[in-house]
């Protein structure tokens, strides 16, 4: 195909096309002096507590043994949270105390994490890694002082390594145990969350954005291939549906672990 | 053609984390087979591991996007 040909095919507008970097994720609204702002995602917080607040204040009002709807929904929620994660993790004996915590991470990321899918907010608020690492902050001081109140500070330290090893190895395994218990779980964390949050908005932005770039300011061609991706766009964002809800239960289920692991009487 | 290499670091580090869930998934997937009863207790450690291993592919993209443009 001569040159000529392929241009009016594959483009017709002037401007290129810019892929999304993670400029898209800077958003103030106001106060842009310097490096404080109020930004979208902040905003986008502050509202998520409203809507857990009275999502729960709404389904609970009228509690009854025979529950209604909204009941039903807010206590199907709850026993997610109390049974598969804390009671079935932390252990019959220790996992009340832990049911407010577990609950109200669960809630908090689950409604900021679905911010990235729902119109018209569409900002998944876990993509700015602040808020992860304040959620993986929290729960590492819990893991960490519920360890160090049962057992002591020298006790908790000597607990991170099992029992009858041969000598010579425990200084390495206890450096790695220090690595792991202090660096990776809080790093991994945190991460974790961020890091899903921020590549699936990346890549639905990419779709969207190239989909709309292909139709607006392409050739033939590629207005036809436009349509295969947007179907694809909203493909992602049934596949971001399913990973908001899992990344949300994820961060719970392994704030369980870490908190039955102080617990354990033995590494 | 331009582009970062730290992107195809991305790529490289993505190679590990998505063979290790797929052998987790294969093995959970087995052993719902076997034993269709024990599905809620195989299903949390499942995740669990999932979530462990793709720890790894998350490193990649953070630091690919540390490291991108340097």
């Amino acid at each position: 195909m001569s040159p000529a040909l392929q241009v009016p095919l594959l483009a017709s507008g002037s401007h290129e096309f810019e892929a999304p970097s993670t400029e898209i994720f800077w958003q103030p609204l106001f106060g842009t002096e310097g490096a404080l702002a109020i930004t979208r995602p902040s905003i986008l917080a502050l509202i998520s507590v409203v809507i857990v607040v009275g999502l729960l204040l709404a389904g609970t009002r009228r509690l009854s043994v025979v529950p209604g709807k909204g009941q039903m929904a807010v206590e199907g929620v709850y026993n997610l949270v109390r049974n598969t994660v804390a009671r079935d993790i932390i252990g019959e004996h220790h996992f009340r105390r832990y049911i407010p915590l577990l609950f109200a991470l669960f809630a908090f990321i689950y409604v900021n994490n679905l911010f990235g899918a729902l119109p018209p907010f569409q900002y998944p608020t876990m993509g700015r890694i602040a808020f992860p690492i304040v959620l993986a902050l929290l729960v590492y001081v819990v893991y960490h002082a519920v360890g160090i109140s049962r057992k002591g500070v020298g006790g908790y330290l000597k607990g991170l390594v099992p029992s009858g090893l041969p000598a010579w190895i425990v200084p390495v395994v206890f450096l790695l145990e220090v690595v792991t218990y202090f660096v990776t779980r809080p790093v991994t964390l945190a991460l974790r969350l961020f890091g899903n949050m921020f590549a699936g908005h990346i890549i639905l932005v990419l779709f969207i954005s190239g989909a709309e770039y292909m139709l607006i300011d392409g050739g033939l061609l590629l207005k036809v291939v436009s349509i295969p991706t947007f179907l694809m766009a909203f493909l992602m964002t049934l596949f971001e549906l399913l990973v908001q809800f899992l990344q949300a239960y994820v961060f719970v289920l392994l704030s369980a672990t870490y908190i039955a692991d102080a617990y354990a009487e033995e590494h | 053609m331009t582009g970062d290499l730290a992107i195809v670091g991305y790529g490289l580090s993505a190679i590990g984390p998505g063979v290790g869930i797929g052998l987790i998934f294969a093995a959970y997937i087995n052993g719902v087979a076997r034993q269709p009863e024990a599905r809620g207790m195989l299903q949390s450690i499942a995740i669990l591991g999932f979530a462990l291993a793709e720890a790894l592919a998350i490193f990649g993209i953070a630091l690919a996007f540390v490291f991108a443009g340097n």
